[in-house]
């Protein structure tokens, strides 16, 4: 009963440590983001590049990367992934975008770099776009002979413009978003007041009010969407501080032996994490002993497999290719954790 | 008239659904909605984002949730046809 009791006060006090420390204040600039990326981005200035006619190259590279502007929930994650399977440049970039998505959203790299800190922020998107490719190459390659319904017509519709703003407009936007973003993460007061007036010059001359209206809710909308799953992820890792003893951990999962990081991207594979959640447990097994590179290949492992997730993929392209899947994101994690553990020492 | 929603139930889904029905309750006109779930349903659409709306099996509109006035300018013009 104590024990129990005890393992309850480490996950209040987990919670009450985060709300008065602020942390969660380093999203805010990066909900905006998310919401205006949703709202304002033309989506199909990149959906281009997955077309069956798309040079291999170019897809695989797009599809490492777009997540970040593609993909802030995982809504939007599946039926692209299953678009792009089944009419656009096929399973390999599918797959490449279905593993880095998760990974290089705005919120996911803002949080991680904010809470495990700068390295493990960036090796945790260097990491994933980089084994993204190389596991999109190698479905590609053993399931060759399987080729998707290319639909050019199909596919040109799918894509066709809507209407935006124009790529300088959205360019500048963003760029002055992100360097609102950057600048608050490193407490440079002047330049944020530059920059959003700046913001406002655009806004008041580019922008309908309809439009900021619906930015605003789109915003709103991803607060709500995440921050009470991200409350109970917090109040989870409190938990777990509080119930496993260090020495188990820093014995399974410290160091950055192979197997310590062969075991940490298994039990990523296992757990379900929502979205941004396993950022605060990774932080209470790091504190509570893991190697770094265990934590990313568990950053790595975890958000991208995820039971509900793999029902559904399953029911897209099979039992046989996500088995395989599931095989390679194992193996890479663990990989890519090994390499980073041996930089970051 | 058929009227199918696309989306697994996020956030957009439901808004996209709650909108279009305050739109059909205020019309006299024979209109189901359904929401579609299942992923792979939902694919066989062609789409690439949700949600998805889809009168009498023509996908209209995708990736976002479109205005008011022109969900009510599609299901109109969806009526129209069908006269």
């Amino acid at each position: 009963m104590e024990f129990f009791l005890q393992v309850l006060k480490g996950g209040l006090d987990a919670l009450l440590e985060y709300l008065s420390l602020h942390v969660l204040t380093c999203l805010v600039p990066a909900f905006f983001i998310a919401g205006a990326i949703a709202i304002f981005i033309s989506q199909t200035a990149v959906l281009k590049y997955f077309g069956p006619g798309a040079k291999k190259l170019l897809s695989y590279s797009i599809a490492s990367v777009s997540g970040a502007i593609l993909a802030v929930c995982s809504c939007t994650v599946l039926p692209l992934f299953g678009g792009i399977y089944k009419r656009g440049a096929g399973l390999g970039p599918a797959i490449a975008f279905l593993y880095s998505a998760p990974a290089i959203n705005i919120l996911a790299i803002v949080y991680s770099a904010r809470l495990l800190g700068y390295d493990l922020g960036v090796g945790r998107a260097i990491g994933a776009i980089l084994s993204s490719i190389i596991i999109g190459l190698i479905m590609a390659a053993i399931y060759r002979r399987d080729k998707s319904q290319k639909d050019a017509a199909a596919f040109d519709i799918l894509t066709a413009d809507t209407e935006s703003k124009s790529p300088q407009q959205q360019l500048v936007f963003f760029i002055i978003l992100v360097g609102i973003l950057i600048s608050a993460a490193s407490g440079q007061w002047i330049v944020i007041g530059i920059l959003l007036a700046a913001l406002s010059i655009i806004l008041w001359r580019w922008f309908a009010t309809d439009e900021l209206k619906q930015w605003m809710i789109e915003t709103g909308r991803f607060v709500r969407m995440i921050i009470p799953w991200l409350l109970v992820g917090v109040f989870a890792a409190g938990i777990l501080r509080a119930a496993i003893p260090e020495s188990i951990v820093a014995g399974v999962v410290g160091g950055n032996s192979l197997q310590a990081n062969f075991i940490a991207s298994f039990l990523g594979s296992i757990m379900y994490f929502a979205t941004l959640t396993e950022v605060p447990i990774v932080r209470a097994f790091l504190d509570l002993g893991m190697g770094k590179g265990p934590a990313l290949a568990l950053l790595l492992a975890g958000p991208a497999l995820s039971l509900p997730n793999m029902l559904v993929i399953r029911s897209i392209m099979g039992t046989r290719k996500t088995l395989t899947y599931i095989t390679l994101v194992i193996v890479m994690a663990t990989i890519s954790g090994y390499i980073f553990g041996l930089i970051a020492q | 008239m058929n009227i199918k929603i696309l989306g697994t139930g996020c956030a957009r889904c439901r808004a996209l659904s709650k909108a279009v029905r305050e739109i059909t309750d205020q019309m006299q006109a024979d209109i189901t909605i359904e929401e579609v779930k299942d992923m792979k349903q939902i694919l066989e659409y062609p789409i690439l984002s949700t949600p998805g709306l889809v009168i009498d099996e023509q996908l209209v509109y995708h990736g976002q949730v479109p205005k008011k006035e022109e969900i009510e300018k599609l299901i109109a013009s969806a009526l129209k046809k069908q006269e």
